[in-house]
């Protein structure tokens, strides 16, 4: 597992002390916190926690994080401040509840909170139901393999830093089709996105599941 | 469950449905084929970490104070409840997305037929598009049409064919406003499927335009 590496970024500028003690990057006006491998894993064994213990600490480590990130994501979605606060706290207690369905060989962390603060976003601001697909979860009994989390959430990393490393007109329109500015026929999916690598990663998680649920 | 899949959803549809841009009927039909298809489901997976980058790398807005004690508050409220247990996995031809729409499953469909042999079932959602399950008794053509918008077919059963393609359990059919084709169901079995539009499809033909008033089609 890989340290923090806040010794070797620069444009140093830190813009919430809530945020654990977070480094924030200024590059060209997106802001990419280092969050690394270390905090995504950390991340996942404390929804472990949560599901397993109901561990109330670790609960609050993730809010201090991922809250204030959701709030301004809703925010950006159009929500008014005190709207997106409200919603930010039902994203979290949904997160709660349904800890036992987190499948971090799939996805990390804050995926899967863009996920749940997304259909939120549907259901307040747009009022319509949100389908989604049938769940597929490991048994009370089964976590996936380490091995495959670990590689999951390393891949994660690396495509916040391709991201981070494509041209800025790219990376505000990704931006604003996430927070809903754009219209079904806006959206025209890039083309060089680079996410061929995760998906053969969570293509592989797939199958391992299918085959270990038989 | 998931079948051997040769027609699959567009990044635009998949980056579409992440973001969260499309009307619900779409959502729909897009949340039903990827419950049977896995490569889907994967590359679904790869937009929705773009989300969960985009979440990463958004400015903090400090939450109101007293906030982490309200959410667990909320939390301990519910905790009481018995944990909401997911839909286990079902060998029907419904999966579970659409199972919640037909508040049931093939059983439960109220067919009304709309001429031709063929049978309907609208769905209940939001109206800036429609969504439908179809049956096309085999062997029998669907009136040629085309569209105004775009039109999502999915087949849950059985297989049809147009001038272009065959299509297969599992298989999403992707047709635009250029798109006029003929589907005719296969022989052996009845086609079921899921069709969303987010325009009113359009028969070519006269008979079926003025039938097409009656049927709501």
């Amino acid at each position: 597992m890989e340290n923090p590496t806040s010794d070797n970024v620069t444009d140093v500028s830190v813009l919430d002390d809530s945020d654990m003690g977070h480094i924030v990057v200024t590059a060209k006006g997106l802001r990419l916190t280092k969050a690394d491998t270390s905090d995504r894993m950390a991340w996942v064994a404390h929804v472990q926690k949560i599901r397993d213990d109901q561990d109330t600490a670790a609960f609050a480590a993730l809010f201090d994080h991922f809250a204030p990130r959701i709030k301004a994501f809703l925010m950006k979605s159009g929500a008014s401040p005190d709207m997106a606060d409200d919603c930010t706290q039902d994203v979290m207690a949904t997160l709660w509840r349904k800890a036992h369905l987190f499948d971090p060989a799939k996805a990390s962390v804050a995926t899967w909170v863009f996920t749940i603060a997304r259909n939120r976003r549907i259901d307040i601001l747009r009022k319509q139901r949100r389908p989604e697909p049938e769940d597929l979860f490991w048994g009370p009994e089964h976590d996936p393999d380490q091995a495959d989390v670990l590689a999951l959430q390393q891949e994660t990393e690396k495509l916040n830093a391709a991201i981070a490393a494509l041209p800025e007109k790219q990376k505000v329109l990704i931006q604003k089709a996430y927070f809903g500015e754009l219209s079904q026929s806006e959206i025209a999916a890039q083309t060089g996105l680079p996410l061929g690598t995760i998906k053969s990663r969570i293509r592989l998680a797939l199958e391992r599941l299918r085959h270990a649920l038989g | 469950m998931s079948y051997h899949i040769k027609h699959h959803l567009t990044d635009d549809l998949l980056m579409g449905y992440s973001a969260g841009a499309l009307p619900e009927a779409f959502n729909l039909v897009i949340a039903t084929h990827i419950s049977l298809c896995d490569e889907c489901r994967a590359r679904l997976g790869s937009f929705d970490a773009l989300g969960g980058a985009v979440v990463d790398t958004v400015a903090p807005a400090p939450m109101s104070p007293g906030a982490l004690s309200a959410t667990l508050a909320m939390i301990a409220a519910h905790d009481n409840e018995i944990p909401p247990q997911t839909a286990p996995q079902t060998s029907s031809i419904f999966p579970a997305p659409l199972q919640a729409y037909v508040a049931g499953d093939l059983d439960d469909v109220a067919w009304r037929k709309v001429g031709g042999g063929v049978s309907q079932m609208l769905l209940n959602t939001s109206k800036d598009a429609t969504v439908r399950l179809l049956k096309i008794p085999a062997g029998v053509a669907v009136p040629d049409h085309g569209h105004h918008g775009t039109e999502l077919t999915l087949v849950l059963q059985g297989a049809f064919v147009d001038e272009h393609d065959r299509f297969a359990q599992g298989d999403i059919e992707i047709a635009t406003k250029d798109t006029h084709h003929t589907p005719v169901a296969e022989e052996g079995m009845d086609c079921i499927c899921l069709a969303a539009t987010d325009a009113p499809l359009q028969f070519t033909g006269i008979i079926p335009r003025i039938a097409q008033r009656f049927t709501g089609i």
